[in-house]
C-alpha cells in the first residue's frame, strides 16, 4: 500500500525532467531591443551588408506592428526590451571537430538522452545542436557532402552558401507577416540550413535539438529547408528548456521550400518548459512555420506533437502552389496545469489538384486552454482540390477547456472540403477497466492517450515516436484522481 | 483465499449490500444467482475496487491482505480478476499491446522480468486459438467494434493469460450463443485448478450446465439468503426465485 502512494505521489508531484541549468560560461548582450543591438548581432555574426540591411528593414517593421489579439490565450505583455538578444557559451572558435565541444554542453546534450558521439554512430541520425543562441555541432557532415547535401547552421549557411540563403530567406515568411516574424527576422541568432540537391534522397533523418540555457533571454532560430527537384528530406527537431519562474520567449520562423516533386517531412517534439502547476515561469512559444509546395507533385507533411511551453502560439502551414501539390498537418497537443495552446493550420489552395490533410489531437487537462484553429483556403484557381480535416478532442477532468476554430473559405466550386470534429473524455469505465488488469491509474492514462493520438503518432519517424509517446505519459502526470 | 464479513454497501447513500458474508477455498467455484437489482455486481464491483461504493461496515480479506485498502490495480496484482459484463472500448490501443501491458504490470508486481515478445506472443496465439479467437482480433482496438461474444471471448483469453488466483465473472453469459457460451465455459473449465477459486455472477442457471459449481448462492436484498449444491441452481430454474426463497425476496 505505502509503496504504491508513493508512487502516485511521485507521479503527481513529478517535476519537469529536463529543468537543469547547465553552467558554461557565456557571452552575452545586456537587455535591450534597438537598431545598435541588431547592428553588433550582425557584425558578431561577420555578416554581409545585404543581411545586416534585411534585418534593420525587419526590425522597423517590428516596431511598427501589434501584438495579434484573435488568439485564445491570456498573458502579461512582453516587454521586448527586457530580453538580451544574444546568449552564446563563450568559447575561442567554433569547434573544429566535435571533441572540442565544451564538456559541459556535451554532458548537458547526455543528460537529454542525446549524446552526440552516439547518436553519430548508432543511429544514423545527423544532427544538429542549437544551445541558447548558437549552433554547437553538427554531426555527419561529411557523409551528406557525398550526396551535395547541406546541413549547417544558417550562420555557416550565410557564409558558405549565401546565394542560396539569400534567395530563399523570407521567401515563404516574409519578415513583415506577423511581429514575432518580424522580430526573429531582426534578431535570429541561428538555426538549422538544409539543401537538397535534385533527385537526392536524403539517406537519414536529419535533426537539430534546441536548448535554453541561459537565463533572461529569447531564443529565435531560424530554419531554412530547400528540396530541389524530385528529392525527400525527413527532418526532426526537438526542444527542452530550464525551469525558472520568469517567462522565456521563443519566436522561431521556419521556412520549407518544395520544388517539383519534392517531398519534405518535419517532424518536431516541442517539450520546453511548461511553467510549474500554478503557472509560474515556462516558455512563451510564439512560432511561424510555413511551407511553400512551390513545384509540382510536391508535398510537406508537419508532424508535431505539442507538450511544452507556457504559451504555444503555432500554425504550421502549407502553401500549395504547384498543380497537384500536397500538404499534410498531424498534430497532438497536450496542455495540463495552467497551459495554454492556440495551435493548429493553415492549407491554402493555390495549383489544381491540390490536396490537404489535417488531423488534429488536442488532449486538455489540469486548468488548461487548448485550441485548434485552423484555416482551408481554396482559391479560385485550386481547381478540383480537396481537403479533409479531422479535429479530436479529449478532455481530462472537469476544469479544462478545448476548442476548435476551424475557417474555410472555397471560392472555387469543384472543391470538396470533409470537416470532422468529436469530443469525448477519458471515462471512469476505461480508467478502472485498465486497472481491473493490473495498470495504474497514471499508466492508463498514457495508455488512453497514445491510443487517441495514434494516428498521430504513426507519422512520426521509429526513434521519435518512442520518445513522443513517454513524453505524452509524463506531461499528463498528476493529471487524473 | 477470500473472506467477506458481514459487508455492507451503499450508492450513494442507498444501501445495497446489507450483511453480505461468504468464504471462497482455494480451487472452489462458487455461482452466486439472483434477480436484478439483489446486489450481485455491486458485489463485483466492490471487490475489484471500483469507485462510488461505499462500504459502511464489514471487511474483506484475500489471501493475508485486506482487500478493501487496496486500489484496484494492485487488487489485479494480487491475483483477483474480474470478467466484466460490459468490457469497454479503448479505441487506438491495440488488444495485444494492451494484454502485454497488463501482463508486465502484473509480472512486475510479483518481482518478475517482463515477459519476452517471443513467449507472450506463443502464450496469447495459444490461448486464443483454444477460444476461437482470430489473429486478427488480437491486432484490432481493444473491444472497439467487437461483437458481445468477442468481448466476452476475449475477457476470458485476458484471464487466461493473466492466471489470477481468483477470477470473478460478472454475467459473463448474457447476451452469448450457445456455442460461444460452451467455448467460454471450456476457457474457465481449463483454468480450474486447486490453486485457483472462481465467483461466478449469473442470472441464469444455463452457465452452471457449462461450470459446474461448487456451490451455489442464491443472493436477494443485498444478502445471501440461502446456499447449497449445484442441485440448488437446478431448483431455482424450475420453480423461480419467488417460489425458491419464499417470503425472504419481499423486501
Amino acid at each position: 500500500m505505502a509503496t504504491a502512494l508513493d508512487t502516485v505521489k511521485d507521479y503527481t508531484e513529478a517535476e519537469y525532467k529536463y529543468g537543469f541549468v547547465t553552467p558554461v560560461e557565456e557571452e552575452r548582450f545586456p537587455p535591450g531591443l534597438d537598431e545598435e543591438v541588431v547592428r553588433r548581432l550582425s557584425a558578431k555574426k561577420g555578416e554581409p551588408a545585404w543581411l545586416t540591411e534585411w534585418r534593420l528593414s525587419a526590425l522597423r517593421r517590428f516596431f511598427a506592428m501589434e501584438m495579434p489579439t484573435w488568439q485564445k490565450v491570456r498573458f502579461d505583455p512582453i516587454d521586448f526590451q527586457a530580453i538580451s538578444y544574444y546568449a552564446a557559451p563563450r568559447q575561442k572558435e567554433r569547434p573544429k571537430s566535435l571533441d572540442e565541444i565544451d564538456p559541459e554542453i556535451r554532458r548537458t546534450y547526455d543528460k537529454l538522452g542525446i549524446p552526440i558521439r552516439e547518436q553519430e554512430i548508432l543511429a544514423g541520425v545527423a544532427v544538429d545542436y542549437v544551445f541558447d543562441s548558437v549552433s554547437v555541432a553538427t554531426t555527419f557532415k561529411r557523409k551528406l557532402e557525398e550526396l551535395g547535401v547541406i546541413f549547417c547552421s544558417i550562420s555557416e549557411a550565410v557564409r558558405e552558401h549565401p546565394e542560396l540563403v539569400r534567395k530563399y530567406l523570407g521567401s515563404v515568411v516574409p519578415p513583415g507577416d506577423n511581429i514575432f516574424a518580424a522580430l526573429n527576422s531582426a534578431v535570429f541568432s541561428d538555426g538549422s540550413f538544409v539543401y537538397v540537391p535534385k533527385g537526392v534522397r536524403c539517406p537519414m533523418e536529419l535533426s537539430t535539438y534546441f536548448r535554453i540555457n541561459a537565463a533572461g533571454t529569447g531564443q529565435f532560430e531560424r530554419t531554412l529547408i530547400i528540396a530541389d527537384e524530385g528529392s525527400y528530406v525527413s527532418y526532426l527537431e526537438g526542444c527542452t528548456a530550464p525551469m525558472r519562474d520568469e517567462n522565456q520567449l521563443h519566436a522561431a520562423v521556419v521556412e520549407l521550400v518544395a520544388l517539383d516533386d519534392a517531398e519534405i517531412k518535419y517532424s518536431t517534439v516541442q517539450n520546453w518548459y511548461p511553467g510549474d502547476k500554478e503557472g509560474r515561469g515556462g516558455i512563451y512559444n510564439f512560432v511561424t512555420k510555413r511551407g511553400l509546395c512551390r513545384g509540382k507533385r510536391s508535398k510537406i507533411s508537419w508532424t508535431q506533437v505539442e507538450t511544452g511551453s507556457a504559451i504555444t502560439w503555432k500554425y504550421p502551414s502549407c502553401i500549395l502552389q504547384g498543380d497537384d501539390s500536397v500538404g499534410e498537418f498531424y498534430s497532438v497537443a497536450v496542455t495540463n496545469h495552467r497551459q495554454q495552446a492556440d495551435t493548429g493550420t493553415k492549407m491554402i489552395h493555390i495549383g489544381k489538384r491540390t490536396r490537404s490533410r489535417i488531423v488534429s489531437k488536442g488532449i486538455s487537462a489540469g486548468r488548461s486552454d487548448n485550441t485548434y484553429r485552423g484555416l482551408v483556403r481554396i482559391l479560385r484557381s485550386a481547381e478540383g482540390a480537396r481537403n479533409y480535416t479531422q479535429c479530436d478532442s479529449m478532455l481530462i477532468g472537469e476544469h479544462c477547456g478545448a476548442h476548435t476554430v476551424p475557417y474555410i473559405e472555397i471560392k472555387n466550386r469543384t472543391a470538396k472540403c470533409e470537416h470532422e470534429a468529436t469530443t469525448s473524455k477519458i471515462s471512469e469505465d476505461q480508467l478502472f477497466y485498465c486497472r481491473q488488469r493490473g495498470i495504474s491509474e497514471e499508466d492508463a492514462v498514457a495508455l488512453i492517450v497514445n491510443g487517441f493520438c495514434r494516428e498521430v503518432m504513426n507519422e512520426l519517424p521509429m526513434e521519435f515516436a518512442v520518445e513522443a509517446k513517454k513524453l505524452l505519459g509524463i506531461s499528463l502526470e498528476g493529471s487524473v484522481g | 483465499m477470500l473472506e467477506i464479513r458481514d459487508l455492507h454497501v451503499a450508492v450513494e447513500g442507498r444501501p445495497i449490500l446489507k450483511g453480505l458474508s461468504l468464504r471462497i477455498l482455494p480451487g472452489e467455484v462458487h455461482a452466486i444467482m439472483g434477480p436484478n437489482g439483489s446486489g450481485k455486481s455491486t458485489l463485483a464491483h466492490v471487490l475489484a475496487g471500483r469507485e462510488g461504493y461505499e462500504v459502511t461496515s464489514g471487511s474483506v480479506t484475500f489471501g493475508d491482505e485486506d482487500l478493501l485498502a487496496l486500489e484496484p490495480e494492485e487488487r489485479a496484482r494480487a491475483g483477483l480478476f474480474l470478467a466484466m459484463q460490459y468490457p469497454v472500448e479503448i479505441p487506438g490501443v491495440a488488444n495485444m499491446y494492451f494484454l502485454r501491458q497488463a501482463l508486465n504490470a502484473v509480472r512486475k508486481a510479483r518481482g518478475q522480468d517482463e515477459i519476452p515478445a517471443a513467449e507472450f506472443m506463443r502464450r496469447i496465439r495459444e490461448q486464443a486459438r483454444l477460444l476461437g479467437i482470430g489473429e486478427e482480433l488480437l491486432k484490432r482496438d481493444l473491444n472497439t467494434g467487437f461483437s458481445g461474444g468477442e468481448k466476452k471471448r476475449n475477457e476470458i483469453l485476458q484471464m487466461a493469460m493473466l492466471e489470477p488466483r481468483l477470477a470473478i465473472l460478472d454475467e459473463t453469459d448474457s447476451g452469448l450463443d450457445i456455442d460461444a457460451l460452451k467455448t467460454v465455459a471450456d476457457g474457465v473449465n481449463r483454468l480450474r485448478s486447486p490453486e485457483r477459486a472462481f465467483l461466478v455472477i449469473t442470472h441464469y442457471q444455463r452457465l452452471l450446465d457449462y461450470i459446474v459449481p461448487d456451490i451455489v448462492h442464491v443472493m436477494a436484498d443485498g444478502r445471501i439468503q440461502r446456499s447449497g449444491g449445484p442441485e440448488l441452481a437446478r431448483e431455482l430454474e424450475e420453480r423461480g426465485y419467488e417460489a425458491v426463497l419464499g417470503g425472504r425476496l419481499a423486501a
